[in-house]
């Protein structure tokens, strides 16, 4: 009975752990839910339109592009496959996280895979490699309060939206460039993790300038994991790992 | 069933996809490759590098001065102390520079 308690009271603390590290993330994207919603009305989406599509996409970026494109009456077909493109790197989240959640039952896995954001990402990935094991609670204590604001916040900018003052000045369209970089930042102590940024940055710098977006992304993340594949295993540390 | 709902629900299929499709390929292989494993852990890195590195090419003053204070501020200081340091330099910033 104690051992029982013991573990449940751990449970609970891992699912708080999770709300915890949430809270960045939260704050980080609620102007882009609001804003989300407010240019989804503009473009001609319902309210229950805008609350839909954060519900069931849940990809900020994506989003963006897909209710641009609506609003240029861009064919669906094509509004589909830009909103794929711009979510192409989530394979590389996928095959990358797969290796820490895959002693969870299938039906957790499948949901886990439903919220792998970039964040949701990053924070679990940082939290395997300090050696603590990325449990479905922890899991869900990171990711669900993201995505209930996300959806929330979403269905008050469509109905609220007009009401937002001048969003340049309050510093919205750059709030997640610091974020990610601060992401990005986290992961220094990474073997290889100089050349891999500046491989990433170079490339997708020049794809985003040829190609464009949203390949930009997809091309320079390759580029940067490409490289850690080429270089020889005892730069990379793979074979010190227990 | 309106033409926005079908975008919708098909571009939520398709995320999902990218979202399953790459533990889906690789959990088909019994053992992974000390440089497939390499690459995978160089995944976080080198994809939020793509979210930012492009930024660069029109970050202005007031944006510099927050990335700066944002890797500053990452010497010492977790996620959150960064992200608020950051997007403080930012706005104050902006007030002056645009």
């Amino acid at each position: 009975m104690a051992a029982e308690a013991i573990s449940e009271g751990r449970t609970g603390g891992d699912f708080w752990d999770g709300v915890r590290l949430s809270m960045p993330v939260v704050v980080a994207s609620a102007p882009f839910a609001v804003l989300f919603g407010t240019i989804a009305v503009d473009n001609g989406f319902s309210v229950l339109e805008a609350f839909l599509m954060s519900a069931m996409i849940y990809g900020g970026a994506s989003q963006m592009v897909g209710i641009e494109l609506f609003g240029q009456h861009v064919a669906p077909w094509l509004i589909v496959l830009s909103i794929f493109a711009v979510n192409f790197r989530h394979v590389l989240y996928s095959a990358g996280i797969g290796r820490r959640i895959a002693h969870w039952p299938v039906v957790q896995q499948a949901l886990g895979y439903f919220i792998l954001t970039d964040p949701q990402f990053a924070i679990a990935e940082a939290r395997a490699e300090s050696g603590r094991p990325v449990g479905f609670v922890w899991y869900l204590g990171l990711g669900l309060p993201v995505y209930v604001f996300w959806v929330i916040e979403s269905g008050l900018g469509a109905v609220f939206g007009k009401m937002i003052p001048d969003t340049h000045a309050l510093g919205i369209d750059f709030l997640l460039p610091i974020y990610f970089l601060g992401l990005v930042l986290g992961f220094r102590k990474r073997p290889l993790w100089a050349p891999v940024v500046a491989a990433s940055a170079v490339a997708s710098i020049i794809a985003y300038r040829t190609v464009g977006s949203p390949w930009h992304v997809s091309i320079g993340a390759i580029a940067g994991v490409l490289l850690a594949v080429m270089l020889p295993p005892h730069h990379s540390g793979v074979g010190k790992r227990p | 069933m309106s033409t926005t709902f079908w975008i919708i629900l098909a571009g939520a299929v398709a995320t999902y996809l990218t979202r399953v499709g790459g533990h889906l390929v690789i959990s088909r292989f019994e053992t992974i490759h000390p440089r497939v494993e390499a690459g995978l852990n160089a995944v976080p890195a080198a994809v939020l590098t793509t979210l930012v590195a492009p930024e660069l090419l029109h970050a202005g003053p007031a944006e510099w001065a927050a990335l700066i204070v944002t890797v500053a501020v990452s010497l010492r200081g977790g996620l959150m102390a960064m992200f608020l340091a950051g997007a403080a330099v930012l706005i104050l910033a902006r007030q002056f520079v645009g």
